[in-house]
């Protein structure tokens, strides 16, 4: 944690010492004291549009995080309809989420529905895929022995299949907390009347980017924190799930 | 009625079990058993040895219903009643569930199930195969492979069902410890139809009192001798040491 702040330290301090050097114009890039003088100038402002955004990649975390988890039970649970949703399930992935961003703002409107539903589907998949993934391959031996004692098929699905595959569930939920901004910014960039893409887009219209980088140094905080918080989260959920590099295991 | 009167008395509550192959199996196109009758005793532990991949896996699958029995075959227990619900499987790996722990596993049965747990008896079966109380609360990540084997014994027995399958139990475990789970099974399991599959001549010898060797291809089984007494068996007894060594002879032989 230290090193990586002391990391973060050094490459501020290598730009400012860029931008001192080379005298680049600060609207091409501003040094980060620029940037730090930015963001308590225009605190009020950045902090409303930070919590829509927060608003937004939080609603699209919880919709496509059960959107991408029920798609997996039923993928799981009902054989006929794994035909059919599987290859609309890589259908809607060969699209780019960003080509229909657009679609989405026409659709939903300028507020917060386009952004969540982007969000929401930029999410889905990598949730649905790394559950689906993680219910099929659950130990055969396991579901031998669930079978011998009688248990029927939606009990070995639902106290076998998926407390096996919690672990492959929480890496799809890691990725989608890692690009969950992702969809509410472009949202925001396509069409928006608030929230940090809007501000980013608005201030690079006018030359201000010092406010852009500012925005964008909240958006890095607000991605961080959100990772951070679901890392935390799941390991707390999840805590038998091996983890060869944290822990050295002493067995007493 | 198959195989009644070979045994006399433990048959009488426990029953055994007769699989009927008369055109073999195969699997995937590949002919993996050959023709066999064969009669699994009630109340009796019965060893089957064979190297590995002469389908004594399958057989025991076939006893455990995970394998569909082919056209003609059946598996019959000897009252006549069907196997399914009275058969508790024990295999190779401990098969634990790492998210629940050591008493969670142990009453796995019931909750796949869907029956409320008997934990007064499940402390009981942690006793009976030797983990103290405070293990528990464990989780199958925390124990040692000899402790995980324990308390898959404990699941295995919690089942309390008369037809008792094992599939190499032990083989994941080291030596010593091996010999312990050896007697320690055998004592708890003593009364119920054990049906052991195993590629080690020793463990075959110590607790079977029927030993077959799947040999040929596709194997058919081939009853043994076994030695005199009652398991556990001592393994030091040079009569079981010596047979040991005619039996390492025979599987050499069946894999060649």
């Amino acid at each position: 944690m230290i090193r990586g702040f002391l990391a973060a330290l050094g490459l501020v301090l290598l730009w400012q010492g860029f931008v001192w050097l080379t005298e680049v114009p600060p609207f091409l890039l501003p040094a980060p004291s620029r940037v730090a003088f930015a963001l308590a100038d225009r605190w009020e402002s950045i902090l409303d549009h930070a919590l829509i955004t927060a608003a937004e990649i939080l609603l699209g975390l919880a919709l496509g995080a059960l959107l991408g988890i029920a798609t997996a039970l039923v993928l799981v649970a009902w054989r006929e309809g794994r035909r059919w949703l599987l290859p609309l399930l890589l259908i809607s992935q060969a699209i780019p989420v960003f080509a229909i961003a657009p679609l989405l703002t026409l659709w939903l409107g300028f507020g917060m529905a386009s952004k969540v539903a982007m969000a929401t589907l930029i999410i889905f998949f990598p949730v649905a895929t790394a559950f689906y993934d993680g219910l099929r391959r659950t130990e055969p031996g396991l579901l031998d022995l669930a079978t011998t004692m009688g248990a029927g098929g939606l009990s070995t699905l639902w106290r076998v299949r998926v407390p096996a595959a919690l672990p492959s569930l929480a890496s799809g939920l890691r990725v989608a907390a890692a690009v969950a901004p992702i969809g509410a910014v472009v949202g925001e960039w396509v069409g928006a009347s608030a929230g940090l893409g809007y501000l980013m887009l608005h201030a690079n219209g006018r030359s201000q980017t010092d406010v852009m980088f500012a925005a964008l140094f909240v958006l890095m905080l607000m991605a961080l924190a959100l990772w951070f918080a679901t890392d935390w989260l799941l390991r707390r959920a999840i805590p038998w799930q091996p983890d060869s590099l944290l822990t050295e295991k002493v067995t007493t | 009625m198959p195989a009644k009167g070979t045994v006399v008395l433990p048959s009488l509550a426990i029953p055994g079990f007769r699989i009927l192959l008369p055109h073999g199996l195969s699997l995937g196109g590949r002919p993996v058993l050959g023709a066999l009758d064969l009669a699994v005793p009630g109340g009796r532990t019965t060893a089957l040895l064979g190297p590995s991949g002469s389908g004594k896996s399958t057989l025991l699958r076939l006893v455990a219903g995970l394998l569909t029995v082919p056209a003609g075959g059946a598996v019959q227990a000897g009252d006549g009643a069907p196997l399914a619900g009275r058969v508790a499987y024990m295999a190779q790996q401990d098969l634990l569930a790492p998210w629940r722990d050591v008493l969670g596993n142990i009453t796995l049965g019931a909750h796949l199930r869907g029956e409320a747990p008997d934990l007064p008896r499940a402390r009981a079966m942690l006793a009976e195969v030797g983990l103290a109380p405070g293990d528990s609360q464990k989780r199958p990540a925390q124990l040692s492979g000899g402790m995980r084997q324990r308390v898959a014994l404990a699941r295995t027995l919690m089942e309390d069902r008369p037809l008792v399958l094992m599939d190499e139990p032990f083989s994941a475990v080291d030596a010593p410890t091996r010999h312990r789970m050896q007697s320690l099974s055998a004592r708890l399991l003593a009364g119920r139809t054990v049906l052991l599959v195993t590629h080690d001549p020793l463990e075959a010898l110590r607790l079977a009192d029927r030993i077959f060797v799947l040999s040929g291809s596709p194997a058919v089984p081939v009853a043994v001798e076994v030695p005199e007494g009652a398991p556990p068996r001592p393994a030091g007894d040079p009569a079981l040491l010596a047979a040991q060594a005619a039996l390492l002879e025979r599987l050499a032989e069946a894999v060649a």
